[in-house]
């Protein structure tokens, strides 16, 4: 793994530390999740401790600092979807991939992440692919939408 | 870039005349919730059949109108004729749109209303004229429940702009507000302006936004700072994100506005994580502003200067907080602080700060082009304006809504969002957020304000309104809110970390049928030592959803408790389904949906529910037409 974007973004703010979870952002972005030795390499180069950045990063809840799937499924739990049927969502993706909130599948290709609300409320129950949104949710169209990434994952494969 | 306020008007008007040119203009909504609908094929289709056909049409991407359940929205504005939109649109109708419109055929079977005006609220020097051109069978927009007792100030322009395109801004009278404070007013006026007209901060406290200004203005230290709160945690409410996606100049305008009255230079808009668009839209705006001079240094020649930074969250709903917003913005843990000193006089890096939530700014152009008396006469007693409410839920039309305060609940559930869904009976509302509470049937002609919802055990917070019919548990859902505090409490104040979790695992207990006598008075007791011993407003509202619903629902818990029964058929311990064979009328549905197979049936049968099998998640009834599906 290499560190050196770790110093570009910090640079791309000046070093200042009031961005430091913005940087932090960009360095998940980068890498997918925050492993330890980038976290280490922002204490070290905006001189701050380490109990800091790892403060932020575990504060925040979009942070984390295990290896994630390649694809980010994130299901709401607003209001709205918690009541139009959201376990009925959590418990087919359960089905599908055997991942739970916060888990990521064997093959490293999904990981399911819940959060308070997408802001898409009136599309209620609504789930997310890598921030593509999908509303009116059923236990049925889970199905489908992971069928049809699977077979993606299929023709890449087979290189057609 | 536009050298002096002279240049603005200039542009203005140019602008103007390129925004009604004599081309034929179809616009396709493409906020969040428009996109999550297909509106991004829509408008691929649309742009491809134009080129296709050689059309000079203009095709442009504008926000979200606020009637989210009918995305994706497209209008079509032909010169001289009314606007009209067409609903529930698809690729396929897009391109047969396009085709009709270049025959002059409206394909009114897909429209849903005509506007014979072009915005709702700026008045423009060019009205369209009176011609209906076989559009007299369309509705007419002003007239439709939903918009009928709808007054937009803080959505005005939202789906009307080009969120992409400052010019759409300017045309439609954007500025204005900013060239009129920079020339005749000075930052005294424009505080004075603000507080007269009554003002509270939209987000949630209802502060009176003017005072909070003169504070500022008046607090010893430099620099100042500005500061949009965009943070709009509270699930169920997305006022805010709407704003952001679809008009977010009107910001910029109402932020620079403050800055010149308070006397700061640099100002954050910080955004919630999980809205990228509003993020995205943000920044393309502030790009924008700075290239036309509306932000930097020397703001349209007048020496004054202001920019503004977007800064994201990561994902905690307490930075909703502004204290915890503020330690979020200096690259902190967002943790409240106690507010011995308001950040009026001591916020970001310890100095004064203006923190005002995006629908708050939204507002501030308006009062200053059409004065405070305007202002102050819209609304009730002490609550002045309008509020933007998501009415979401179970009700028919799910969108957004602006009515003047003090409307009754009963007029936005009902006349504007047209009752509850499938016909089924109205059980409570929930406004306020996570914070805020469950109101019941017998307050539905409550007047909503700031006032009036705090007295009935709730609160305005930032506008989410969760209505619920009798399909819902309201045990199970303070559950739900409990959860959700629990998970976001920051944990600085025992009260709230601890306190919290205590009252979940008793409502926990009672929603799995294990609730004993004397859980009740437990609540009650938590819920108010956690009130009284937290420093934050997540802390000292975290009980409402408990306390309100104890107040309006307790025969609901003591039917848990003491009956060991969900009325409602949602706590899945308490609850067993069955079909009732009077009522079938063996259509088979909850056969198809049922996910774990316990629904069988054989042809001409009433189907059977194995309760072996059954994990109680409800679909069957939910899906059956005749209300066959029972709770026993």
């Amino acid at each position: 793994m290499t560190l050196k974007k770790v110093g570009e973004i910090i640079d791309k703010y000046h070093g200042e530390d009031c961005w430091l979870v913005m940087i932090l952002q960009d360095v998940q972005k980068e890498y997918n999740f925050l492993p330890v030795p980038a976290l280490k390499r922002v204490a070290e180069k905006m001189q701050i401790p380490l109990s800091r950045v790892y403060n932020i990063a575990t504060f925040y809840s979009s942070f984390s600092l295990e290896e994630r799937g390649k694809h980010l499924v994130t299901l709401c739990n607003g209001t709205t979807c918690h009541l139009r049927g959201f376990d009925n969502l959590r418990e087919e993706i359960d089905r599908q991939l055997g991942i739970r909130a916060g888990q990521t599948t064997k093959d490293k290709m999904f990981t399911l992440e819940v959060v308070a609300c997408l802001g898409a409320c009136a599309l209620a129950p609504v789930m997310a692919i890598d921030q593509k949104c999908y509303g009116n949710m059923t236990p049925e169209k889970v199905r489908t939408i992971f069928e049809s990434y699977r077979k993606t994952k299929k023709r890449k494969k087979s290189g057609k | 870039m536009i050298k002096s306020i002279g240049e603005l008007f200039k542009k203005q008007g140019l602008a103007k005349s390129d925004f009604y040119s004599d081309k034929v203009r179809i616009s396709i909504g493409m906020g969040t919730c428009g996109l999550a609908n297909g509106a991004g094929d829509v408008f691929e289709a649309i742009s491809d059949e134009v080129q296709k056909q050689g059309l000079d049409f203009v095709v442009r991407q504008v926000g979200c109108v606020g009637i989210c359940q009918l995305e994706p929205i497209v209008d079509v504005l032909v010169p001289g004729l009314p606007r009209v939109f067409y609903h529930r649109m698809s690729a396929e109708k897009g391109r047969q749109l396009v085709s009709g419109i270049s025959e002059g055929n409206f394909c009114t079977k897909w429209a849903l209303a005509r506007l014979g005006r072009d915005q709702l609220l700026v008045e423009l020097d060019r009205p369209l004229d009176g011609r209906l051109n076989g559009l007299a069978d369309v509705q007419d927009f002003e007239q439709l429940p939903f918009y009928k007792d709808q007054l937009k100030i803080a959505l005005r322009n939202c789906g009307f702009v080009d969120p992409h395109n400052i010019e759409e801004y300017l045309a439609a009278g954007g500025y204005s507000a900013l060239s009129k404070v920079l020339m005749e007013m000075g930052p005294e006026q424009i505080i004075d302006t603000i507080e007269k007209a009554g003002l509270r901060g939209r987000g949630g406290g209802g502060f009176v936004t003017g005072r909070k200004w003169r504070v500022c203005h008046q607090a010893p230290g430099h620099p100042k700072y500005i500061i949009c709160n965009g943070d709009e945690g509270d699930p169920g409410a997305f006022m805010d994100r709407s704003v952001m996606e679809s008009n977010p100049y009107v910001i910029l305008e109402g932020m620079t506005i403050g800055a010149y009255a308070v006397g700061a230079e640099h100002g954050y808009i910080y955004v919630r994580l999980e809205y990228p668009l509003a993020v995205e839209n943000l920044r393309g705006a502030i790009k924008q502003a700075r290239e036309y001079g509306l932000l930097g240094e020397n703001i349209l020649g007048t020496g004054f200067g202001f920019d503004v930074q977007v800064s994201r969250g990561a994902g905690a709903f307490v930075c909703g907080e502004e204290t915890a917003l503020i330690a979020s913005l200096m690259g902190l843990a967002g943790e409240p602080r106690t507010r011995n000193v308001y950040p009026a006089e001591k916020g970001l890096f310890g100095r004064p700060t203006i923190i005002n939530n995006v629908e708050t700014w939204a507002n501030v152009p308006v009062i200053i082009n059409k004065g405070w008396n305007w202002f102050a006469e819209i609304g009730s007693d002490k609550s002045k304006g309008t509020k933007v409410f998501s009415v979401v839920g179970k009700v028919r039309n799910t969108g957004l809504v602006e009515v003047p305060m003090g409307i009754t609940l009963r007029r936005i559930i009902y006349d504007i969002c047209g009752g509850i869904l499938n016909e089924r009976n109205f059980k409570g509302v929930q406004t306020g957020g996570p914070s805020g509470g469950c109101l019941p049937e017998s307050l539905l002609d409550l007047q909503v304000d700031f006032d009036q919802l705090s007295e009935a055990g709730s609160m305005m917070g930032s506008g989410g309104m969760i209505v619920m019919d009798d399909h819902i548990c309201v045990v199970e859902v303070a559950r739900y809110f409990t959860e959700f505090l629990t998970r976001e409490s920051c944990g600085k104040c025992t009260a709230c970390r601890e306190g919290l979790r205590r009252i979940l695992e008793v409502l926990e207990r009672i929603t799995s049928g294990e609730g004993a006598s004397g859980d009740i008075e437990l609540l009650e007791e938590l819920c108010s030592y956690i009130r009284n011993n937290s420093i934050c407003g997540l802390g000292k509202t975290a009980p409402n959803p408990v306390l309100s619903t104890l107040r309006y629902f307790r025969d609901e818990y003591i039917a848990h408790i003491k009956q060991k029964k969900c009325p409602a058929g949602v706590c899945r311990k308490l609850t067993i389904f069955n079909v009732e064979p009077e009522k079938c009328k063996l259509c088979g549905k909850c056969i198809k949906v049922c996910p774990s197979g316990a629904v069988t049936g054989k042809k001409k049968q009433t189907p059977v529910i194995g309760q072996d099998k059954c994990i109680k998640c409800g679909l069957c009834r939910e899906i059956c037409p005749f209300e066959a599906v029972i709770v026993t």
